[in-house]
């Protein structure tokens, strides 16, 4: 089998290449999401303990 | 000792190191499952006798279907636990697998389009199973909406368990609608009581998938937790320290 040929999906490669390509976004977004939240939260964390010690 | 490991999980700090911890080796045990599941599902496996290549799809869309109820069963279980026991832990892991599996069964929905339109001719029929698994989605976004509603999250954590009990019901009608109801949705092939009547060059790399989705599950929800716990004791001395620290 070539590439070409594997590719082309016997003429489905419209439809299995969509759908493993929304596989993939979806994974990656689950992966990502929760990696910038927790930046985020650690930042506003940090960011809200040092403004309490410096107003007491 | 088993017991007082249960213990200490149950304690969020002691939970968010352990979870930190088991994340890489959950992500990478999951990253070789994907490719030797994508390298038998689409190299290695011949082209279906009837479908062509098209069957494919079944290696994104099976998983994604099965994971979709399995998280919502993993919902509703921790949700109850958390609503009896009133264990913190339990209600974290129930809100933070709402999203992942509200976006698998989106994927379930979309590879089935995908999946219909070649075969069956169409995008979308409202038959028993495609509606029943619509109305799961629904379920999920519901359960997303309800705890975004509540500002106290312990409160929140409560209505969202009930409402996943509920829609426990939809769960048997997902499963068994392909053989309660007539529908152009084909019937089941590997979760039945007789021999898969899949062949086993398909069913390898269908489980390898599978197993595949589950550990992506496994370290994506704890990641949520993680930021969950976060959350909640963001008050607390340890999570200042460690926001500080970084």
């Amino acid at each position: 089998m070539n590439l070409t040929e594997f590719l082309h999906m016997g003429g489905y490669a419209f439809y299995v290449w969509t759908s493993y390509g929304i596989a993939l976004l979806i994974l990656l977004a689950n992966v990502v999401l929760p990696l910038r939240q927790r930046r985020k939260l650690l930042t506003d964390i940090a960011r809200t303990a040092r403004r309490a010690r410096r107003e007491t | 000792m088993f017991n007082n490991f249960f213990h200490k999980l149950a304690s969020p700090k002691y939970f968010y190191r352990i979870a930190g911890a088991w994340i890489p080796w959950l992500a990478a045990t999951c990253l070789l499952l994907f490719l030797a599941g994508l390298y038998y599902g689409l190299v290695v496996a011949p082209p279906d006798y009837q479908q062509g290549e098209s069957y494919r799809i079944m290696f994104v869309h099976v998983p994604a279907a099965w994971m979709s109820m399995f998280i919502y069963m993993v919902m509703a279980v921790t949700g109850g636990i958390g609503l009896v026991w009133r264990m913190k832990l339990a209600e974290v892991i129930a809100i933070s697998s709402a999203p992942i599996g509200a976006s698998f069964t989106f994927l379930a929905l979309v590879t089935g389009s995908f999946w219909g339109r070649p075969m069956w001719g169409t995008w979308w029929v409202w038959d028993a199973r495609l509606t029943s698994e619509l109305i799961l989605l629904f379920l999920y976004l519901g359960v997303i909406a309800l705890h975004g509603a509540i500002e106290d999250r312990r409160n929140a954590a409560r209505a969202v368990a009930i409402l996943a009990l509920v829609g426990v019901i939809n769960i048997p009608i997902i499963h068994y609608s392909v053989e309660w109801w007539n529908t152009l949705h084909q019937g089941p092939t590997v979760t039945k009581f007789d021999k898969p009547s899949i062949h086993i060059s398909m069913l390898i790399p269908l489980l390898l998938m599978a197993l595949a989705f589950k550990l992506y599950y496994a370290f994506v929800v704890l990641m949520r937790a993680r930021c969950e716990v976060l959350e909640r004791e963001r008050s607390t001395g340890w999570v200042r320290e460690l926001a500080e620290a970084k």
